[in-house]
Formats: C-alpha cells, structure tokens, sequence
C-alpha cells in the first residue's frame, strides 16, 4: 500500500502546504488503492478518476498561486450515492435510479468543490439508505475491511468500508437512525451525526426529512471534525438549516485529542446497554468510560425512560416520511421506467410496474408500512402517537441535560454481523440501530468513536450525545478517548486491520 | 388476529402504486404484521396531553425572498426524461382524474 | 342529459345548498416554493428548476411575498389570521404533480372564519361566510394527445409542462350557502366575481379566469323543502356534486342551475345523488361524471417536515391591514355618487372593466362624464375591434384626460378629437404631441377663415345673394365648404358668424 493513503487527512494537509505532494498525487494513490482493494471490499458505487484528478489539479494550481485556501484544499473524498452530483450518475443503491443524472449538486457537494476536495466516487449504500448493512444495494453488498465476509454497517457502509480501507482519507455520510454512527462502529471508524440542520439537506435524496442529517466520515476525530467544518453551516436552500455558525469543532477536536477533558459530566444511558449487547462491545465500553473518568471527567447513571419507544416510534415516523419521499420515483420524469407486464399502459399501471421492478423489498416493506401508517384511521394511533413519544424522547433528553454536558452509549450492541445472517429479518436487522436512534428523534448530535476490539476481533463504537448546537462536545470527548485509546494501542486501530487481499475491481462503466 | 391483514397490505401497496406480485404479498403481510405488532407499544406510550413534535428542532418563520433565479434549461430539465416530445414530459396516457 | 328537471320546477320542491372553493394564483415574482419565475405563457418547462420537477433531493422554501398576499387577501375577507399555521403534504400520485405530493395546508390554514357580502344585480345583498382559505401549490400543465376530444379519456399520452407547477395558490373555501332559492345561480355567479373583484383590487392576482388564474369548484346540493319554511334550515344536507373546471363567470350560473335541474331529476324520480367529482363541459353547457373511483382518495396528510410553521406576528398582520384597499362594493358607491352615474351607466363601466381607469381619468382633470364618454364609447369600440381588454390599449388615462382639456380650451372639436385619439391609439403619442404633428388644431385665425369664405362666396354666387337678401339659413352651404376646404380644422360657429358679418346688413 502506498504510504500517502495511511496518513490523516491533517497529516496530508501538512505535506500539501509544505509542497511535498501534490493532491494530483495524493488522488492517484487512492485511485490505485481503490482500484487493487475495492473488488474485495466493493466500498464504491462509481469511481470518478477523471473529475477527481482534474479537481486535484485545479487543487494544486489554487495552491500553487498562493491562495488563501480551505483547510481541506486538495484532500480527496468519496461521497455517500445518496447526495446529488450534478451530470454525475446518483443512483442511492436503487435500481430505480439507475440512470439518473443529476442536473444540480447538493449544497454539500457543491461546498466540496468549492473547497477543492476531490471526489473519487460514490459510495455503496442500502438503497435509499435503507438498512444497516448495506446488504439492501441493488448493485451488491459491501464487504467490511475487517472481515470480509461481515457486513460494514448501514446505510453507509461503503464511506465507512472505504474510508477503514484506506481507500479514502474522508467520506460525507447520511445519518437517519445511525447510517453514519453504526457503520463507523463496525468499521473502526469515526463518524458524527451533526446537529439537524447543522449542515445543509438540500440535494441530500430524502428518507425521513425530520431525521436526515449529512455528516462526516473518517479515521480519525480531528480528521471528522476539519470536514464538519467543511460542510457545516446555513443553507438558504434547506428551510430547516439552523441559521447558525459552524460550531467550533476543529478546536475542541484538539482540546480534546489534548486530553482536556477535566470536569466534563458525562452520563451514561441506562437504556443504552446491558441485555441485548454483545459481551465485549460492553467491556470496551466500559474501559473507555475508565480512561474518561481518569482524564477527569465525571461519569453518573443516567435514566432515560421513553427511549424503550424510540425503535417503534422510528419506525413508525421514518417509513410515513419515506413512503411520501419515494412517491416521486414514478416514472414520469426521472429514472427507469418499466411498462406492466399485463393489460393496458397508463400513467398509473406503469408507475405501478416500475415502482415493483425498481424498489427492493426493504424499501417496499417502508414504503408499505409508511403509507399505512399514515392512512386514513391509522394515523392517530401511529403516526400522531409516535410523534408523541418524539416530545417524551426530548423531554428525556432535556432532564439528563440538566445532569450532564454529554450522555455515552455503546454505539452499536454487537460488532460486524455476517452477511446475509439478518437480511429476510427485519425485526432483528432494526434492533442494530437501537442506541442510535433517539439522537435523530431528538435531532440531537451523536459521534461514534473506536473503543477497540471486542472479544471477536471486530471493533466496536463508542457514541457520544450532546445538546442540539453543542457538537464541539463530541469532538472534545471523542478527541480524548482517541488519543487516550491510541496512547494504550500505540497507534489508530486501523492499523491493527489485517492487509486485504487484492482483488480488482470488477470493470464498471465509468461515470456518467 | 393479526395486526395487518393480507388484504390490508394489498390495499396499501395500491395506494402506494406498487403492483406486488401474489408471493410478495403473502411474505410481506407476515413480515409488516410482526413490524406493526412491535411498534404498536408507541400508542400506549403517549397520553392525550403530550404535544406532537413534527420537527426536531423548533424555529418558525423561515422565509425566501420573492426574487427570480435563473431556473435550469430545457434541455437539463428533459435530461433524465425517460420520454419526451416538443420539450415536454411524455408520459401514458392518464385514466384517472383531476382529484 | 334528457333527464333534467325546469329550474322553477326544482325549485319548488327542493332546497339548493350551495358551495364554493376558489383557487386563485398569486401573482408573486417566484414560485411558492422555489425562485423559478411565476410568469404565465412562458416555452414549455423553461421555467423548472430542481425543486419544482421534485427532484431528488430537492426542497421548497417558502416564498415570503405568497404569504403576505394570503394574509392579505384573509383580512379582506374579514378572516382571522392564523397565529401558527403549518404545511402539510397531500399525498397523491399524478404526472402533473412533480412531488406526488402537494404541499398545502391541512388542520390549521393561515386564514379562517371570514365572510364576503355579496351585492345582487337588484341591490340585495347576501353574506357568504368563508370557513377558511389556505396555501398551496398548483399543479403542471397536462396536455392530453390523441384521442377525439383532447379530454383525458380515449388520449393516447399526455405531455406535462411543470412551469405551472408549483405556482402559489390560495384556495377558497366557503361554509354551506344556504336560503338563497332560485337567486342560488346568480348568487354563485355574483361571489365568483366579487372574490375576483377583491384580488384585482389587492392587487395579488392577474384574475384571468380565462387563463385559469382564478378557477372555481361549485359544490352543490338539494334537500327536500321544509313544509314549514321555518324548519328549512334544520332539514339535514343531501349528498353534494363536485362540478370542476367552470372557468367564466357565465359558467358558473349555468353549473349551478344544470345541478340543480340534473339532481332534482334524480332526486324526484327516486334516484340518488352520488358523492362525486364532475367536470363541466362548456360546448353542452352540462356536467359529467369524473371517472369513478374504486375508493375515496386517502391522501395521508402529515405536517410537511421540510417546512417550519408560520407565526404572523400580529403587528405585521395589522401592518398589512393598513394596506388594505378600500373594499370594491364601497368604492363603487362612493364613486357612483361622485360621479353622478345612474345604476345602469355604473353597471356599464364596472363590467366593460373600465372603472378604474374612469377613475384615474377623472383623478388626471377630466369630467367623470367625459371620461365614460371616451371608455365607454371611442375606446371599447377600439378595444373590441383588436379583441383586447380596454387596459390593454396604448391609451392611458392621462391620455384621455388629456384630450378633454384639449376640448375644453377649444383646440380641438369633437371631431378632430376622434383624429387624435386615433393619433394616440396608433403609439404617435400624448393627445399634444398627435395634435402637433398631424396640424390638426382648430384654425381660429379669422384672416384665413375670411381668405376662406371670400373663395366660397365667389364659387357661389348665388348663394352669396341669398344670404344677402336675408335667407340666413342659406349661409350652411358656405359654412360646409368652409369646413370642407380647411379639413374640418374651422370653428363652424365662428365660419358662420363671419359670414353674417360680412354679407349681413
């Protein structure tokens, strides 16, 4: 493997500034590492070497000029399928999207650009981030890093598989009920779910408008936090993003990773573990907790009580929203557009028959369940009442609050599950997001941290949560476990990954 | 007597214009009801009194500026058009109506 | 269709309930939901972005003028303004909506509990209560190909034009109209035209109902008549007809009494009135059927989640209740007695749509008689002949103002008057400039007159020796040639006074 692709995003930088790489070079030693590790690991969707290379060069003559550039300038990046890049294929793992092209970039894409961070390509996702475990794909599930016949988590498994494989340095993500968090946990990755309107939706393909958030992917805290910075922030265009600044999350990253962390309070979810969790997702859990409390940090129990509702509520909110999101996958404008098998083509019947061949059968079980939900007779007793357990959820969060600065939870209660062990298990693939939920309900920030490796040799995630606004706490608390963790290990976590195999990619039609 | 019926599926999925194959839709009546049974503990949770929260984080009055930007072109607008005619969508023909 | 009862007949045995919803487009810059520009007659999805086609991804973001105009046309329909009022999503799959949802407003609509007096023909007026009126987003422009008729049924495919889509909306919606017997097609009629008459004077829609700006939905229905008259009003409703798609005000009396006259058959002859969408045809003047639907629509609303609630503050709201016009059907009074129009002459101007422009005229000088003169007379001719509206004209009102001040002094006579405004509709210029360079001014010179009669005089010889043998009258014949010989630009009176002079004793 080439050297460049194990450095940080900030050691990159470094090397950029000092001119000791160019980011033409930097790109091509992901492209290469992309294109002898990702036919085993499958993290990308569509590779981009054509754009990537030409925004590296344009990376390198911005900096060769002496522009006062972005921290990130020259950095390449994958982005999750699910965010729109303008005459770039963005299919959000659905067949149904198959050949759509966007005719716009998502605000956070644009931002990218603008900041000139080259996009190698587009992630593998569960279509239309539906999952958790990337299985759900119409293009194939993807493999985790650390064991490949293991899912990487979901929806986002290909930035997390990616970014773990060191086949990017970054990764922008989409967080609904932890397709940012639980992939990192399984990966040995670091991934945060912002604040809700912290950073910009607009472009981001919707699943569940109330509970959608775009964030940072990475190997590391500092890393996550200089592309929060990157994509944070008012959006004009995205009437629900908070007309805020970015919240200081750069310095706290370093506060933290400085092993300042003296009388932070630090609550631990009762709900959040115990029975339903995997042994030694636990202990590390716990050891970490150790560490926190021995840099000075307080920890106390704190009690949570609605959160036993916050998997039904989820799933009774997230599908009423996706149900009404995915309507517009009709046939009419956009996307594939397939004719009945049987008896006349109209409007209607050939939504119909493009609707069947184009969705897989989570999506359709989603959509299913959404518009019952929302339907006439059913949506005070679903619908109405889960928004209901929403308010009693923030209530929960409100009173711990008044305790604590951040609350802490294993982020996800087993490691890397199989492939294909959940997949016709819905009930049983669901529970994998049952720590991670309540921060969406609740639009609350989550981070999730490396705790190590649990007894099975897969890593497992350590989360943190934090008051609406307060994302900077994330990075300070994660900062610290990380150096602290990586103090103990004597290096990232990653490193103690086992060489993947070379495997090429299989050839895929290039972008467009 | 389950919490959602083989029917009652049929009937979503119309209303959601999905044509479910018959297979489907016996898997998916068994699957939804065990999902609609393990959700169903929401309704109990919440009393009349509790106020819905539809966003998670509360602002109001949120407004754009009535002032024109350009839109896209014809042709990026018909770009992904799975049919088109005179720089129109085409699409079937349309038996339902006006609701 | 044979299957119609008499009105009077139908009258005589049931009771028409009556119920309008009114969708008016706002005339705003942009879209409600996105900054595409709101035009009407624009090239074909020329005017999409994004957010408008529903794009994946995509968002709305409320336009913060639409809002101001719904909250603006409440007050005037004497509604509360909601203090917090949301958008829901409609649910409902359709190529015309790009989304397959529209975004409206559900449970709590930004204005409600209103009312409208309505003024008759004959002076009565009634008032119709408003239950609420709402936000939303029009549909695209569906085209249907192929077929016979062009109608959804028996096309082959339809084109769709999304530059409609997304157009703010506000829809009307009214509370039952009860009592108003066989004055219910008329009354439909005269609300339609009132609602349209108040948002041209907000000035917040086009208000062409030609071009589906304001397009109105006529509920209706009948109840048996109460044998005590009294009771009427505690005999329960019967099922009500949707008609859609009656696009002129003629259309909308018309809907209303074929309703009354097809229910009223059905109804007499033991049959029933179904629950039911129907489209009016203007060719038949009659309705049909929508297609029936295996179920009713279940549109599943929910709060728009990419939308935040809106919370007038009450002193923006008080702040848009002083920009409030004065309401029409007072302003017409007032005008009325300040201009000393009869009843009939009013009724004129205010359905050639000349009112305001009578009014600006006179504002600019000219007498409120004068002005009808030239609006009503001149203008409309003018205006028919090139199948315009009289505000479409190049004619303004300073223009006519100014014509009747030309008059006034004396410049000009009636007939060169016609001269000019011909001058001015042809865009030659104001009434001034026309006068100037077409020469057309009074000749009040008496040398030139004189040089004029002497030449006349001396081509009629023995006209001249009439008029000097006392047969004044004699003297139209010189006059004439007078007049002909200058062009019409001679003063008559004058011509004729100086042949008096001249040949008088």
């Amino acid at each position: 493997m080439n050297r460049l692709t194990r450095l940080s995003a900030a050691e990159m930088v470094t090397l950029l500034d000092s001119r000791e790489i160019s980011s033409v070079e930097l790109t091509q030693a992901h492209l290469d590492r992309i294109e002898s590790v990702d036919g085993a690991i499958h993290a990308f969707l569509r590779t981009l070497p054509e754009v990537a290379l030409a925004e590296a060069e344009a990376a390198d003559a911005a900096r060769a000029s002496g522009e006062d550039l972005p921290e990130l300038a020259g950095v390449p990046i994958a982005v999750k399928d699910v965010l729109a890049t303008k005459g770039l294929t963005t299919t959000c793992g659905s067949k149904i999207l198959r050949n759509w092209i966007p005719a716009y970039d998502a605000t956070v894409v644009k931002k990218l650009r603008e900041a000139h961070l080259p996009v190698l390509g587009k992630t593998n996702m569960d279509e239309f981030a539906m999952g958790s475990s990337t299985e759900h794909s119409a293009y194939g599930p993807t493999h985790n890093p650390w064991d490949l016949d293991r899912i990487p988590g979901g929806s986002g498994g290909g930035s997390a598989a990616a970014v773990g494989a060191f086949e990017a340095p970054l990764a922008l993500g989409s967080d609904t009920g932890g397709s940012i968090r639980q992939p990192a946990a399984v990966t040995g990755t670091v991934g945060v779910k912002p604040t809700y309107g912290g950073v910009s939706r607009y472009g981001l393909v919707a699943m569940a408008s109330s509970l959608d958030q775009v964030g940072p992917v990475a190997r590391n805290v500092l890393d996550t936090a200089l592309l929060h910075a990157v994509i944070g922030g008012h959006d004009p265009k995205d009437q629900t993003s908070l007309n805020d600044p970015v919240p200081p999350v750069v310095e706290a990253a370093r506060l933290g990773l400085a092993g300042d962390v003296k009388g932070l309070r630090i609550g631990v979810v009762q709900e959040l573990g115990g029975s339903g969790f995997q042994a030694g997702v636990m202990d590390r859990f716990q050891e970490a907790l150790a560490l926190l409390e021995g840099l000075g940090a307080t920890v106390r129990q704190v009690s949570c009580p609605s959160f036993r509702y916050a998997l039904g509520a989820y799933y009774l909110i997230m599908p009423s929203e996706a149900s009404s999101n995915l309507a517009r996958f009709d046939a009419m404008r956009y996307g594939i557009r397939v004719d009945p098998k049987a008896g006349p083509v109209t409007a209607e019947s050939v939504m119909g028959a493009t609707r069947e061949a184009g969705f897989g059968p989570e999506v359709k079980r989603r959509i299913i369940l959404g518009t019952y939900a929302l339907s006439a007779g059913y949506y005070d007793a679903y619908y109405g009442s889960a928004q209901k357990v929403r308010t009693l959820i923030q209530r929960d969060f409100e009173a711990a609050w008044e305790q604590v600065d951040v609350l802490v939870s294993p982020t996800s209660p087993t490691t890397a599950f199989k492939l294909g062990e959940k997949l016709d298990d819905p009930l049983a693939m669901y529970l994998a997001d049952v720590a991670t939920i309540p921060v969406n309900l609740a639009g609350i920030p989550g981070i999730s941290v490396p705790s190590g490796l649990a007894e099975d040799g897969l890593p497992a995630g350590f989360q943190a949560l934090a008051p609406a606004r307060a994302d900077a706490f994330l990075y300070q608390v994660g900062g610290a476990l990380e150096a602290a963790l990586e103090d103990k290990w004597g290096g990232p976590l990653a490193a103690q990954a086992l060489e993947i195999p070379t495997q090429s990619r299989v050839k895929e039609a290039s972008n467009g | 007597m389950p919490a959602i019926s083989r029917e009652e599926v049929a009937r979503v999925a119309a209303l959601a214009r999905i044509s479910l194959a018959e297979d489907e839709l016996d898997h998916f009546a068994s699957q939804l009801d065990s999902i609609v049974e393990a959700v169903r503990t929401v309704s109990e949770a919440a009393g009349g009194d509790v106020p819905a929260t539809s966003h998670p984080i509360p602002l109001v009055n949120i407004y754009r500026p009535d002032v024109v930007h350009p839109s896209l072109t014809v042709e990026e607008a018909l770009e992904s058009a799975p049919a088109r005619e005179a720089n129109q969508f085409k699409v079937p023909q349309i038996l339902g109506e006006e609701p | 269709m044979a299957d119609l009862f008499g009105f009077d007949e139908a009258l005589e045995r049931f009771d028409p309930v009556l119920g309008i919803e009114i969708h008016v487009e706002l005339n705003t810059k942009t879209k409600m939901f996105c900054s595409c520009a709101n035009n009407f007659g624009a090239p074909p999805n020329s005017q999409v972005c994004p957010v408008c086609l529903g794009l994946p991804g995509a968002m709305p973001a409320v336009n913060h003028k639409a809002v101001e105009s719904a909250i603006r046309l409440g007050l005037a329909l004497n509604c509360e303004v909601a203090e917090h009022c949301t958008f829901a999503r409609k649910n409902y799959f359709y190529p015309d909506v790009s989304k397959d949802y529209q975004i409206s407003q559900y449970d709590d609509p930004i204005d409600f509990d209103g009312y409208l007096d309505v003024e008759l023909e004959d002076g009565a007026v009634f008032r119709i209560g408003i239950e609420r009126a709402h936000m939303e987003e029009d549909a695209a422009k569906n085209t249907h190909v192929g077929g016979a008729t062009g109608r959804i049924q028996g096309a082959d495919y339809t084109l769709v034009d999304y530059n409609r889509g997304g157009t703010p909306l506000v829809e009307i919606v009214t509370r039952p109209i009860e009592g108003a017997g066989a004055r219910t097609p008329e009354l439909a009629r005269a609300y339609v035209a009132a609602v349209r008459e108040l948002v041209i004077a907000l000035g917040i829609s086009d208000a062409r109902m030609d071009q589906g700006s304001i397009r109105a939905d006529v509920n209706l229905s009948l109840r048996p008549r109460a044998s005590d008259p009294s009771k009427q009003a505690q005999v329960p409703f019967g099922k009500r007809s949707e008609t859609k798609n009656v696009n002129s005000l003629r259309a909308i009396d018309k809907a209303v009494r074929h309703e009354v006259r097809r229910q009223a058959a059905l109804l007499a002859s033991g049959g029933a009135v179904v629950q039911e969408t129907r489209h009016w045809h203007e060719d038949t003047e009659s309705t049909s059927p929508g297609r029936s639907k295996e179920q009713a629509e279940d549109y599943r609303y929910f709060p728009e989640p990419d939308l935040l609630p809106i919370e007038p503050s009450r002193a923006w709201v008080e702040e848009l209740r002083l920009t409030l016009p004065e309401p029409p059907a007072e302003r017409r009074k007032r005008l009325q007695g300040a201009w000393g129009f009869t009843d009939f002459e009013m009724r004129d101007a205010v359905n050639a749509g000349a009112l305001d422009l009578i009014a600006a005229t006179v504002e600019a000088g000219a007498s409120p008689a004068g002005a009808r003169k030239w609006w009503m007379g001149e203008l409309a001719r003018a205006a028919n002949e090139r199948g315009t509206d009289l505000a479409g004209l190049p004619a303004t009102p300073a223009d006519i103002a100014g014509l009747e001040s030309l008059i006034a002094a004396g410049r000009i006579n009636d007939k060169l008057a016609r001269q000019v405004l011909e001058g001015v509709l042809a865009g030659e210029g104001t009434p001034e400039e026309v006068l100037t360079a077409r020469g057309l001014e009074v000749v009040s010179d008496d040398a030139a007159l004189l040089e004029a009669i002497d030449a006349a005089l001396a081509a009629q010889p023995d006209i001249a020796e009439k008029i000097r043998g006392g047969k004044v009258q004699a003297a139209g014949a010189i006059v004439g040639a007078v007049m002909k010989a200058t062009r019409g630009q001679a003063d008559a009176g004058r011509v004729r006074e100086l042949i008096i002079e001249k040949l008088g004793s």
